[in-house]
């Protein structure tokens, strides 16, 4: 029988230990993990609990980085005065993020590391077909229903939609994820869709921290997300942004959520950026190369348009251009 | 009928003292602090716990169940598949008490939608339960799915018949007409996601059976109950005292309840059986899709002269549901001419079930859309075109109405919303932002039904004062406006008033549905209340041991719960010392409003069907709430998001026995409304008929965050034909008429006319 175990882990080699045995998982605010366990989406043997561990839920200012414990909690990074002034956009796409009860739980590392919202994946018992779940096992999103689903980086073997909003800042702010074992930059750390690997990460290793430079770019950064209902619902677009307006012309970093596999750079729009004078006749033009390599269904077609619009939208604001 | 002029009590001619006052809801308190107890709290020695276990398949047949591994799971009292379940009996027909047609399979074999349920797994946890079900091995052969009214093959459906209409000849005056509109009008399948998820708690005592269950029609519930046990009625007690919403769906009982029933009784001890959030997708229905085309004809003033719908809506392989489309095409406007059609469209859902409005919601949206359209094509302004049609009466019966103010509620919600400063012309309106605002107007109606039940009343020498019906309270305030009721009639405060609701040992209650309750409620309670006031009053004159006895008076008053001569209020005694003084415990009196001479037979059969509603006044007039929704919106082109920003609405709904508590149905209508028109529906799997967005994550509904400020009014005045203490339904009809009115305004706004819900970023995205 389906016996779940628990283990509140009092230090990183305990929880490292646990978490090597097969079956185990972390656990932190548990908001994905309890979720999708109900579901049988996810059907860990063994739970982690990493809530304990010391010191991993600090946010400091450190050789002109940003640190964000990986154990900090959404609300509280949301409202952290350093967070705030460095890098506002991260405090944007929280405080934008699910709902308050969950951003009392949820923690900053967990955030990242979020599942998909693709029914095809959550509902294991009726649709075995489900690349994320079991590798080479097919994709039953193909044919359902998919107005949510990825036009940016979607295949066959998978277009399920990364979810988040946090990393999509944390994309555009160039981050990087610190871990027990290394230094990833977060734009690396999640696989290729479909692969039947979430991650990069080892099966034990811990998150401990993201980092962003605390930078021209991070202090002017934003994050405008769209979706039908104004609170408590995944994008259907966002938008983050960081724009360094300190040197010759304006350096614009740009990363896109709520259409893509995973938090998605978008280095033609950067490319066409930096060419020359943010006009608006260039940032529409740069907004326009977007969606160039998007893939839709006739569901999520719309996608195309608005990921368009609001790339440009968030442009020109952020350029004071509106 | 009751002539208002002669009413003493409790009425809104004679200064009644309570009811009509805004009285903050009686178990507000015990709700907020979490005291009151709904039917999943109960939680009796020994209980066990079931879940369902839903099918995996769109249509087919269950050839096995592998349960070996389930029952050998730790904590497993029972497993019930289709092949192993004991066979239930057959209720008497839900709609007239004629004998039932064959006995209850609960677990039936053949599959006809994605998600019945096919097992339950009884254990001393739920967690054990869970993990039992999930170890059940279940064979299908999978049948051909026709997953919803939009699959290709669903084919055209089947006529309804019973519903058309034709009335003059629609065809011919729309081809007379000056203009002519057409277009076809969408909505989605809709969820009563009520906060509370049905399921039911029963255990039972030799051959009686409680059954603790959120219920919105007790006595019907009940009669089910006794119906697959085979046992008395009365031996069935249901109880349900608090009821976390309801919208419709907890009328009649389902699967979940007869497998806590039946558990129980195999295992000799409680079983509760809770319906998970995902499962109150597919253990009962929601709204049906429906689709309409409609022809509107005017003449050149804007007057209808024709008016042909075609409609179709979606139901199950299995029972033939009317979402009834023509509810309020039929009858809102004067149209001479009008020719109506619904078909049925048989699809493998779970067969669809009444929610709030239950037609009105989707006939309003087609028509109040159509109405502005007509006025655009005709250069009318919306308000006026509407006045214009005013029906003087039910244009579809030829009955008066009992009232009709919606003129009111137009003129008077154009005055508050500032109506006159509208430009004709679309995509005038702009925020300082730069995006569009568009004002729009609908309106909306909810026709009355009334019904039969009992009131009783108890007054005991300790002081207290009781209330006493199984109608029950499912947040909308039943308790609170009884409590004022019975005060104004016996002469008391409502605080002094204990109202014990819920519970099927209590007097026979209507049902809570078609917004009925309130009105016959308040009507026996109020009848029960006088004739115990005459009761008291009597025994004060006459009985041995009373102060008033030879007192030569030939009445005597009460007020705030102390006898007295009448203008005398210095020889006043407690009703509790009265009672006390002449050697009784407890007064008791039950009163009814069934016809002189109706048997025992009778009452039970029209209390516990649907054979007991009926129209109000004898049927001699027609009788219907109405309202007037105006809204504003602020449409963000690029976007295609909508954001509500000011909703205005009027209403007629008669007398409101609490305005405080009438202006939250309204106001939760109209929030419903805005979920209705911009966020809410099911997503069907076109493949095998699953509802993908089962979790209310997935599933919008409104947040705070969509909600903007909601100026409700009344425009209505006592109807003493609706009921007898002047009131007309105030539940449901919020709702009607809101999706139009939003949408009218997005079409104000943008020139966009989006004629099928939701009307969310992916429809506005998919036309600019
Ligand atoms: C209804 C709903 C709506 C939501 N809406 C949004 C939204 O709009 N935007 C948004 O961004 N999110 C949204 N979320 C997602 C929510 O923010 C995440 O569930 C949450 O942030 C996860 O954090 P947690 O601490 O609870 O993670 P957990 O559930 O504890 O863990 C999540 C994953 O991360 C792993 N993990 C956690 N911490 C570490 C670590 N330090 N090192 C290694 N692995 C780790 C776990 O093993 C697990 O795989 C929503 C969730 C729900 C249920």
């Amino acid at each position: 029988m389906n016996r779940l175990a628990y283990l509140r882990a009092s230090s990183l080699e305990e929880a490292k230990q646990a978490l090597a045995l097969p079956g185990s998982i972390a656990l932190a605010g548990g908001t994905t993990v309890v979720d999708l366990a109900k579901l049988g989406a996810m059907k860990p043997d063994l739970l982690v609990d990493i809530g304990g561990l010391a010191g991993l839920d600090a946010v400091r200012v450190d050789a002109g980085r940003l640190h964000i414990g990986a154990l900090a909690r959404m609300a509280d990074v949301s409202r952290n005065a350093d967070v705030l002034r460095l890098a506002p956009a991260i405090a944007e796409s929280i405080e934008r993020a699910a709902s308050g009860q969950i951003r009392n739980m949820a923690t900053i590392g967990g955030n990242i590391l979020q599942r998909t919202r693709c029914a095809y994946f959550r509902d294991a018992s009726t649709y075995a077909a489900c690349n994320r779940r079991t590798p080479g096992s097919g994709c039953a999103a193909i044919g359902g229903v998919t107005p949510n689903h990825a036009i940016l980086g979607a295949t066959d073997a998978c277009m399920a939609t990364y979810p988040g909003d946090l990393a999509i800042v944390l994309a555009a702010l160039d981050a990087t994820v610190h871990t027990d074992m290394r230094d990833v930059a977060l734009v690396d750390l999640f696989a290729e869709a479909g692969s039947g690997r979430e991650t990069v990460l080892a099966d034990d290793e811990i998150i401990t921290a993201v980092s962003v430079a605390a930078d021209a770019g991070a202090a002017r950064s934003s994050y405008l997300k769209l979706r039908d209902r104004q609170s408590y619902e995944f994008a259907a677009v966002s938008v983050a942004l960081a724009v360094d307006l300190t040197g010759n012309g304006p350096q614009i970093r740009v990363a896109v959520g709520g259409v893509a596999t995973k938090p998605w750079r978008l280095p033609s729009v950067e490319a066409v950026l930096r060419a020359g004078p943010p006009t608006r006749a260039r940032i529409a033009e740069a907004a326009a190369t977007a969606a160039g390599d998007a893939r839709s269904t006739p569901d999520n077609h719309f996608k195309i348009r608005l990921l368009t619009r609001t790339l440009e939208r968030a442009l020109l604001t952020a350029l004071d251009l509106s | 009928m009751t002539d208002p002029t002669k009413r003493k009590h409790g009425d809104a001619s004679d200064g009644a003292l309570h009811l009509g006052s805004p009285l903050a809801r009686v178990d507000g308190d015990r709700k907020v602090r979490g005291e009151a107890a709904y039917a999943l709290d109960a939680a009796p020695a020994g209980l066990a716990h079931g879940v369902l276990v839903r099918g995996t398949i769109g249509a087919g047949t269950v050839l096995s169940v592998d349960a070996a591994s389930a029952r050998q799971s730790p904590g497993v009292l029972m497993v019930f598949t289709p092949f192993d379940t004991p066979v239930l009996g057959a209720p008497d027909s839900f709609l007239d008490g004629t004998p039932g047609e064959g006995p209850f399979h609960v677990f039936p074999a053949s599959i006809l939608h994605w998600g019945q349920a096919v097992a339950a797994v009884i254990a001393e946890t739920r967690q054990q339960a869970e993990t039992a079900a999930a170890l059940l091995r279940i064979d299908y052969a999978p049948g051909d799915v026709v997953p919803s009214i939009l699959s290709k093959d669903a084919g055209p459906g089947v006529p309804v018949g019973a519903v058309d209409i034709d009335r003059g000849d629609a065809e011919a005056a729309l081809a007379g007409s000056v203009f002519r509109v057409e277009a076809t009008y969408e909505t989605p399948r809709e969820y009563h996601v009520p906060i509370e998820p049905h399921g039911a708690v029963a255990w039972w005592e030799g051959d009686r059976l409680t059954v603790r269950e959120p219920s919105q029609w007790i006595d019907a519930m009940a009669r089910t109950y006794a119906g697959w046990f085979g046992i008395p009625f009365e031996n069935v007690r249901l109880i349900s005292h608090f009821v976390g919403g309801g919208f419709g769906s907890k009328v009649t009982a389902m699967t979940h309840g007869a497998v806590a029933a039946l558990a129980a009784r195999e295992l000799g001890r409680p079983v509760k059986v809770a319906v998970t959030r995902a499962q109150n997708f597919t253990a009962h229905g929601g709204r049906a899709a429906t689709r309409q085309t409609l022809r509107l004809g005017a003449d050149a003033d804007g007057r209808l002269k024709a008016i042909v719908q075609d409609g179709e809506s979606e139901t199950s392989v299995f029972v033939p549901f009317v979402e009834q489309l023509n509810a309020a095409t039929s009858v809102m406007y004067d149209v001479p001419n009008l020719r109506s059609r619904q078909r049925l469209v048989h699809v493998n859902t779970v067969t669809p079930a009444h929610m709030r409005a239950p037609g009105k919601h989707p006939s309003a949206f087609g028509l109040e859309s159509a109405i502005d359209e007509l006025a655009h094509l005709a250069g009318i302004d919306p308000v006026e075109l509407r006045l214009r049609n005013e029906a003087g009466f039910n244009p579809q019966t030829g009955q008066p109405w009992s009232s009709r103010r919606l003129r009111e509620a137009l003129v008077e919600g154009a005055r508050r919303f500032g109506w006159k400063d509208r430009p004709a012309a679309p995509r005038s309106m702009r925020d300082a932002d730069g995006a569009f605002l568009g004002w729009g107007v609908a309106a909306g109606l909810f026709p009355a039904l009334d019904h039969f039940g009992e009131a009783g009343l108890r007054v005991d020498a300790d002081g207290s004062i009781e209330v006493l019906s199984a109608g029950i309270d499912m947040g909308t305030g039943t308790y609170t406006i009884l409590a004022q009721a019975a005060a104004d009639a016996l002469g008391v405060l409502p605080g002094d008033v204990t109202v014990r609701l819920g519970d099927s040992e209590l007097p026979s209650g209507p049902l809570a549905g078609n917004s009925l309750l309130a009105g016959v409620m308040t009507g026996l309670v109020h009848k029960a209340a006088a004739a115990m006031r005459e009761t008291i009053i009597g025994l004060a004159l006459t009985e041995q041991g009373s102060p008033f006895r030879g007192s030569e008076l030939n009445t005597l008053d009460i007020t705030r719960g102390r006898i007295h001569p009448t203008l005398d209020e210095g020889r006043a005694v407690p009703i509790a010392d009265l009672l006390k003084a002449i050697g009784r415990d407890r007064i008791e009196r039950i009163e009814d409003n069934f016809p002189a001479g109706t048997s025992a037979q009778e009452r039970h059969r029209i209390m516990t069907t649907v054979a007991g509603l009926r129209p109000p006044d004898g049927g001699v007039s027609s009788v219907a709430s109405w309202c007037a929704h105006f809204v504003e919106v602020k449409v963000d082109e690029d976007f295609g998001t909508v954001r509500v920003r000011r909703v205005v609405s009027g209403f007629d709904c008669g007398r409101l026995y609490n305005p405080h508590l009438a202006a939250s149905q309204f106001r939760g209508g109209i929030v419903m409304g805005i979920g209705q028109a911009l966020l809410e529906g099911g997503r069907v799997d076109p493949r095998d008929g699953r509802i993908v967005n089962d979790n209310l994550g997935d599933y919008l509904i409104p947040t705070n965050a969509d909600i903007p400020d909601i100026e409700v009014f009344s425009v209505g005045e006592p109807d003493f034909r609706a009921a007898p203490m002047g009131g007309k339904p105030v539940g449901e009809i919020g709702i009607v008429g809101v999706a139009p009115a939003i949408c009218n305004a997005v079409f104000h706004a943008t020139g966009q006319r989006i004629r099928r819900l939701p009307l969310d970023i992916a429809a506005l995205l998919s036309t600019n």
